[in-house]
C-alpha cells in the first residue's frame, strides 16, 4: 500500500432524513407544484435522490404574493432587533444541523464532503450570524439614518455552492427587512428545501422566505414578476445579460454576480510551495465550479518550468472520487451538461495547440467525472484562456514584467477575482492597484468571509455581496426615490435647490 | 460707429482638442425668441466613438492621480469659471431667456458645486471604503475605484448647472467621461470645455459632444468600451432601449429619475459612488 492509498472512509448518510418528494415552500408550507416534477440526482452515481416540484408561473405568483403579504403584515412591522433574533436562530439551527446539510450538499452537488463540511456549511452559519447582527444597526449601513427595505426580493442562485449562495442572498435581504422568493438551481435544490425546514423550525413568520424549485422557466417567471422590488442573481454572464435587459425600464434594483476568468499571478520571488498550494486551491477547489476560480495561471517566465513541474507532482496526489469520502479532494462534475462543456472546451484547447496534461487517475464509471487538467503553452487568444470553463481546467500563461502580468490579467471582459503571489509587499500592493477585479487575494486564494465584500468589475456583474456593501444592496435611503443622503443634502450649497428649480422652468 | 463683434465658432471637445464634427454637420442654436445665436457641431456616431477612444486613453492617468491632485485640478476649474462668470451669464441669458440674476445664480451654483465635488476627491474612499474584520489571519480592505469610461446624457433643461452636476461626480473618483450636452442649451457646454482645456484637466478626461442626444446616445449605450451610462438627461428619449442596449456589456446604468433632470442631480455622495467599483484585497498575515 503506497502512501496515497487509503481505505475508503465514506461519511455516513444515515443522518439524512430526506423526503421522497419535495413540494414548493410557499407561505410557510410545502405545497405541490403545478408543473411536472423532476428528479434530483447524485452526480457521482447518477442515482435518484428525491422528486422535486416545478413551480409554474402561477406558483411563482403565489410565492411573490405570499412574500408581499409577509412584507406588509409582519416582517416590515417587526423591529430590527426581532428580525435579527430570527436570523441568529437560523444561524444556530444551521450549526446544529451542519453535518446533515454537508452530507446532503455533497450528495446533491458532488463536491467533496471535506469542502461542504469545512467550508460551505460553516460559512452559511457565519453569513446568517454576521447579518443577524446588522438587522438592528441599519443606520450604520452607509445610507443615512433609518434606511428602508426594498420590499420583495427575487433571488436566483447557481448550483456550485447551493446552500452558501442561498445564505449570501437570504441573510442580508432579511436583515435589511425584505422578504424573499428564492429559486435554487435545477440540479441542486436539496439543501434549499432542507433550509425551508430550518425556516419552519426557527418559527419565521409565514411568507418571509419562499423557495420555488424548477428550471430556467421558473427563474424567468420570478425575475420578470411585476411585484418584485429587487432581483439578485448569481450565475452565468449570458443569463445575467438577459436579466439586465428584462429589468431595464422597471424600478427593480438589480445585483449580478456573474462569470469570471481569474488570473493567478505568480512572481519569481513567490514562496513556490505555497503558491502551488494556492494554484491548486484556486482552480481545483470545488472541481473548478467557482466563478472566481484562478483559471488562468500567469507565471513569471523564469520559474515557469519549476512551477509547472511542482504543480504536476502535486496534482498526482489529488484524490478524485466519491464526494462523500472524507479523503476526497476533487469530487464529481455537477451535471452531464457541464461535463460536456468542460470536455468540449478542453478539446478546443488541444486543437488550438495548447499542451494538455492530467495525472493518471481512475475515474468512477458511473457519474460525471473529469480529471484535473492543466494546459501549458496557451496563447492569450485561445478559447481556454478567454472562456470561462467552470471546471478543473487550468490554463498556464507566462509573463516577464509586472506590467505585462497586469496587462494579461486585465485582458478579459471579466473582472471578478485575481491572485498575486510574491514575497514583496510593495509589489503586491502596486499590482493589486492596477488589477481590474473585485476581489484580489495576495498569497492566498478563494477565501470568503461574510464581512468581506465580493463581486465583479466589468462583465462579471455589479453590486457586492458580503459586508456593509452587501447589506446596502437591499436597502434604500430614507428620503424618497433620488438617493440623496442627508449628509450630502446639508453639505450642498444652500442656494442650489431653489436655483435649480428656477432654471428648470 | 459701433464695433462689429467677433463671433465664436462652437466645436466639439474630444481628447483635449476642439474638432468640428467629422460629418461636417452643424445645427442652429437659437435664443429664447428664436434668433440665431450660433452653429453648433452636430456630432455623429464617429465623433462619439472618437470621444470614447479619447476617454479610454485618459482613464489610466486620471485614475492614477492622487485624490489630492484630482481635488486640486477640479478646484482649479472652479477658479477659472469664476473668472469667466460674465461670459457664462451672458450665454445663459441669451439661450435660456432668463434674466441675468437668474443666470448668475445658476453660474454661482455651478461653481460652488465644482468646489463641493472637488473636496470629495481625497475623502470619498474613506467614507465608502472599509477595513473588514474577517475570521482568519488576513489583512482585508475594501476600497472604491473608478468604473472607467462613463457616458453621460446631460440634463437638457439646464445650460451649466445640470452639466456640471452630471460630470463632476463622475470625475471625482477618476473616471473619464463622454458627455452629450443639452441639445438646445449647448453653448455653455462648449464654453465649459474651453475652461477645461485651459485648466489642468488632462485631455480626454472630459469629452463634450453637442448635437442630438437621440442620435448619439444609442451608439454610446451599445459601445463595448463604455463601462457606465448616466441617463440623467435622457428622460425624454427612449431610455429603456438605451438601458437594454447597455446590458450587452453589463454597463452600470443610472436611469433618469423623472421630473427636472437638473434638479434630480442634487449633489450627493451617491452620484460619486454610482460610478465606482468596490475592490477587496486580502493579504495573508504571518503567524508569529
Amino acid at each position: 500500500m503506497s502512501f496515497l492509498e487509503y481505505a475508503a472512509a465514506p461519511e455516513s448518510t444515515a443522518l439524512l432524513n430526506l423526503q421522497s418528494e419535495y413540494g414548493l415552500f410557499i407561505d410557510g408550507e410545502f405545497v405541490a407544484g403545478s408543473d411536472p416534477t423532476f428528479s434530483t440526482i447524485s452526480p457521482a452515481t447518477e442515482k435518484h435522490i428525491a422528486t422535486i416540484a416545478t413551480a409554474s408561473a402561477g406558483d411563482v405568483d403565489a410565492a411573490v404574493a405570499a412574500a408581499r403579504r409577509a412584507y406588509e403584515k409582519s416582517w416590515s412591522t417587526l423591529s430590527g432587533r426581532e428580525r435579527g433574533k430570527y436570523l441568529f436562530r437560523i444561524a444556530r439551527l444551521v450549526q446544529e444541523r451542519a453535518r446533515e446539510l454537508a452530507v446532503a450538499e455533497s450528495l446533491d452537488n458532488g463536491k467533496p464532503i471535506k469542502e461542504s463540511r469545512d467550508v460551505d456549511v460553516p460559512l452559511v452559519a457565519a453569513w446568517f450570524f454576521y447579518y443577524a447582527g446588522w438587522a438592528d444597526k441599519l443606520d450604520y449601513a452607509g445610507l443615512g439614518a433609518s434606511p428602508r427595505a426594498l420590499g420583495v426580493a427575487a433571488q436566483v442562485i447557481p448550483w456550485n455552492f447551493p446552500l452558501l449562495m442561498l445564505a449570501w442572498k437570504i441573510a442580508p435581504a432579511l436583515a435589511a427587512g425584505n422578504t424573499v422568493v428564492l429559486k435554487p438551481a435545477e440540479t441542486t435544490p436539496l439543501t434549499a428545501l432542507l433550509f425551508a425546514e430550518i425556516v419552519q423550525q426557527a418559527g419565521l413568520p409565514a411568507g418571509v422566505v419562499n423557495i420555488v424549485t424548477g428550471a430556467g422557466e421558473t427563474g424567468r417567471a420570478l425575475v420578470d414578476h411585476p411585484d418584485v422590488n429587487k432581483v439578485a442573481f448569481t450565475g452565468s454572464t449570458a443569463v445575467g445579460r438577459e436579466i439586465a435587459r428584462s429589468v431595464a425600464g422597471t424600478s427593480k434594483r438589480l445585483t449580478l454576480e456573474l462569470g469570471g476568468k481569474g488570473a493567478n499571478i505568480v512572481f519569481d520571488d513567490a514562496p513556490i510551495d505555497q503558491a502551488v498550494e494556492g494554484i491548486v486551491r484556486g482552480i481545483f477547489f470545488n472541481q473548478g465550479h467557482v466563478c472566481c476560480a484562478g483559471s488562468r495561471l500567469l507565471v513569471q517566465e523564469n520559474i515557469h518550468d519549476e512551477v509547472v513541474e511542482r504543480l504536476k507532482t502535486r496534482l498526482q496526489t489529488l484524490r478524485v472520487g466519491d464526494p462523500l469520502d472524507k479523503n476526497t479532494d476533487v469530487g464529481a462534475i455537477n451535471s452531464a451538461e457541464q461535463l460536456q462543456r468542460i470536455r468540449q472546451l478542453s478539446d478546443i484547447g488541444e486543437a488550438e495547440g495548447a499542451e494538455r496534461w492530467s495525472p493518471a487517475c481512475d475515474l468512477p464509471t458511473e457519474g460525471f467525472w473529469f480529471a484535473p487538467t492543466i494546459f501549458t503553452n496557451v496563447s492569450t487568444s485561445s478559447r481556454i484562456a478567454r472562456d470561462e470553463i467552470f471546471g478543473p481546467v487550468l490554463s498556464v500563461l507566462t509573463f516577464r514584467t509586472p506590467a505585462e502580468a497586469v496587462a494579461k490579467a486585465n485582458n478579459t471582459p471579466y473582472g471578478l477575482s485575481a491572485g498575486i503571489w510574491s514575497d514583496k509587499g510593495s509589489k503586491i500592493l502596486a499590482v493589486a492597484d492596477k488589477l481590474r477585479a473585485g476581489v484580489i487575494w495576495a498569497n492566498t486564494f478563494n477565501q470568503f468571509d461574510p464581512a468581506s465584500p465580493f463581486g465583479g468589475y466589468k462583465e462579471s456583474g455589479y453590486g457586492r455581496e458580503g459586508g456593509k456593501q452587501g447589506l446596502a444592496a437591499y436597502l434604500q435611503a430614507a428620503a424618497a426615490a433620488p438617493a440623496v443622503s442627508a449628509t450630502a443634502a446639508t453639505a450642498a450649497p444652500a442656494v442650489s435647490a431653489t436655483v435649480t428649480k428656477e432654471v428648470a422652468r | 460707429m459701433s464695433r462689429l463683434a467677433v463671433l465664436k465658432t462652437y466645436k466639439l471637445y474630444i481628447g483635449g482638442k476642439f474638432p468640428r464634427s467629422e460629418s461636417g454637420r452643424v445645427y442652429e442654436i437659437v435664443g429664447s425668441s428664436g434668433e440665431f445665436l450660433a452653429n453648433a457641431a452636430l456630432a455623429s456616431r464617429k465623433d462619439a466613438r472618437d470621444a470614447v477612444v479619447a476617454a479610454r486613453g485618459a482613464v489610466s492617468g486620471w485614475s492614477k492621480a492622487t485624490g489630492y491632485n484630482r481635488g486640486q485640478v477640479l478646484y482649479r476649474i472652479a477658479e477659472l469659471l469664476e473668472g469667466r462668470r460674465a461670459q457664462f451669464v451672458d450665454e445663459i441669458v441669451a439661450v435660456e431667456g432668463v434674466n441675468s440674476a437668474v443666470a448668475a445664480a445658476q453660474v454661482d451654483a455651478a461653481i460652488d458645486r465644482w468646489i463641493w465635488y472637488a473636496g470629495w476627491a481625497d475623502k470619498y474612499v474613506q467614507v465608502a471604503g472599509n477595513a473588514n474584520a474577517v475570521s482568519g489571519p488576513f489583512f482585508n480592505i475594501s476600497v472604491p475605484e473608478p468604473t472607467g469610461v462613463v457616458a453621460i446624457i446631460a440634463p437638457q433643461d439646464s445650460s451649466l448647472l445640470g452639466l456640471v452636476s452630471a460630470i463632476a461626480p463622475a470625475l471625482v473618483s477618476g473616471n473619464a467621461v463622454v458627455v452629450v450636452a443639452s441639445e438646445r442649451f449647448a453653448l455653455s457646454a462648449i464654453s465649459l470645455a474651453e475652461v477645461l482645456a485651459t485648466s489642468d484637466v488632462p485631455g480626454g478626461v472630459v469629452n463634450v459632444l453637442t448635437g442630438s442626444p437621440a442620435e448619439i446616445a444609442p451608439w454610446l449605450a451599445s459601445h463595448a468600451d463604455v463601462n457606465a451610462l448616466d441617463l440623467l438627461g435622457a428622460g425624454e428619449l427612449d431610455w429603456v432601449d438605451l438601458q437594454i442596449a447597455a446590458a450587452e456589456t453589463l454597463k452600470r446604468v443610472l436611469p433618469p429619475e423623472g421630473g427636472s433632470s437638473a434638479a434630480a442631480a442634487a449633489p450627493s455622495l451617491e452620484r460619486i459612488t454610482a460610478f465606482t467599483e468596490t475592490k477587496t484585497v486580502w493579504h495573508t498575515k504571518s503567524l508569529i
